[in-house]
């Protein structure tokens, strides 16, 4: 049995990234049908553990786009044996774990496009025609800082820099609502 | 069948022990589908308009959907490729803008499914032998309009004749309401996490807005 799932459930912490168990650690194919019904139970409360991180770390992710979520399925619905269980809760740690690693990477370099905007706002005219997108200090895109002159050449002529805010997302259109007649 | 409280399904008693906490409740309603009354239509444009972008971001951590997901894993197929019942709905509505109105039956199902998170079915009543339950594919088993056997072992709901329709997945040929339909059966599947009063309150939400009592 994979220490580190069961490590999981027992902590209940969602904050420790989970690895992808060893190869080797996989259940042992037994011949009890009584014991290997336990094991399928075991592995599918495996599963929602992991579903569940996955699901969290999902909706954390939002907005940040470009990030694997998929985990490929194995054919049903039907009732899946033990190695078909440990397929699908290795692939859940695996693409688990991989969109943690992401996500701290992303983390890291949003980090600094922070320090980089803060830096800009504080002195614009040390950063000219510096562009940070929303999307690079990990928020919705459609909004940027630019680091530009006051009044176009007279403000690059005297250094009134300044750091432009864009307007923002357009306001979300769906398709218009019918029309009642009153 | 009783047309008064939702009929509780069986289950074959290997995926009972296999799944504890599956489930199936039916509800006759003595009337078919056919064209959304403008209210109904009022009722989807409002409930568009509450449901946004991040409520179906949020759908995950719900507890519902979340046990429909894991369920969708158990049984080997992926929520992201094969969406559960509420998922489905939600992304319709982020793609096309709203819920858009198609029918009765189906503006009924939609808003419970929005409303409970409960996976919903409906099938022709006439066209179903006895009791509705949840079983597994005996070997040579196909699903009427689709060409070959099923594999074995293929999750189903069935009736005590014949599989109706795969578990969350194609319904066979004939056997779901169309407009000739007199009279329809509402079925709901329950997974382990998902309540007993969401199921019947899914099932009764549906039931009444077909029949004009919601």
């Amino acid at each position: 049995m994979p220490e580190e799932l069961l490590e999981i459930e027992r902590t209940g912490s969602v904050d420790e990234p989970a690895r992808a168990p060893e190869s080797s650690a996989l259940i042992e194919p037994v011949a009890d049908p009584a014991a290997d019904r336990l094991a399928r139970q075991e592995l599918r409360r495996q599963i929602a553990v992991l579903e569940k991180q996955l699901g969290q770390l999902f909706a954390s992710a939002f907005p940040r786009t470009g990030i694997e979520w998929g985990v490929p399925a194995v054919g049903g619905p039907r009732v899946l044996g033990v190695a078909e269980l440990e397929r699908v809760r290795d692939a859940l740690a695996v693409r688990l774990q991989e969109a943690q690693a992401e996500l701290e990477r992303r983390g890291e370099v949003e980090e600094a496009n922070r320090g980089l905007l803060e830096s800009m706002i504080a002195e614009p005219d040390r950063y000219r025609w510096v562009r940070v997108a929303a999307e690079d200090v990990g928020e919705r895109p459609c909004q940027h800082w630019h680091s530009r002159p006051r009044w176009g050449i007279l403000g690059m002529l005297f250094g009134w820099w300044r750091v432009k805010h864009s307007s923002g997302c357009p306001l979300a259109m769906g398709l218009a609502a019918p029309l009642f007649a009153r | 069948m009783s047309t008064a409280t939702p009929e509780a399904g069986w289950i074959s008693p290997e995926l009972r022990e296999e799944f504890p906490g599956l489930g199936l409740r039916y509800l006759l309603v003595e009337r078919g589908s056919g064209r959304s009354p403008r209210e109904l239509k009022h009722r989807l444009a409002l409930m568009s308009d509450r449901f946004s972008g991040p409520q179906a971001i949020a759908l995950r951590h719900k507890p519902i959907p979340y046990a429909y997901r894991v369920f969708f894993r158990q049984i080997g197929l992926d929520p992201d490729e094969q969406p559960t019942p509420v998922e489905a709905v939600a992304l319709e509505r982020i793609k096309r803008g709203g819920f858009i109105s198609e029918s009765l039956l189906d503006d009924a199902l939609t808003i419970a499914i929005i409303e409970s998170g409960v996976a919903l079915r409906a099938f022709d009543a006439d066209r179903a032998e006895g009791r509705l339950g949840i079983r597994t594919t005996e070997e040579g088993e196909g699903l009427e309009g689709r060409p070959g056997a099923l594999p074995t072992g293929t999750l189903v709901i069935a009736d005590e004749a014949r599989p109706l329709a795969l578990l969350f997945g194609a319904i066979a040929s004939g056997r779901g309401v169309n407009p000739k339909t007199g009279r329809m059966l509402l079925a709901s599947i329950q997974v382990k996490g998902v309540p007993d009063i969401a199921v019947e309150e899914a099932v009764w939400l549906a039931a009444s807005i077909v029949r004009g009592t919601d």
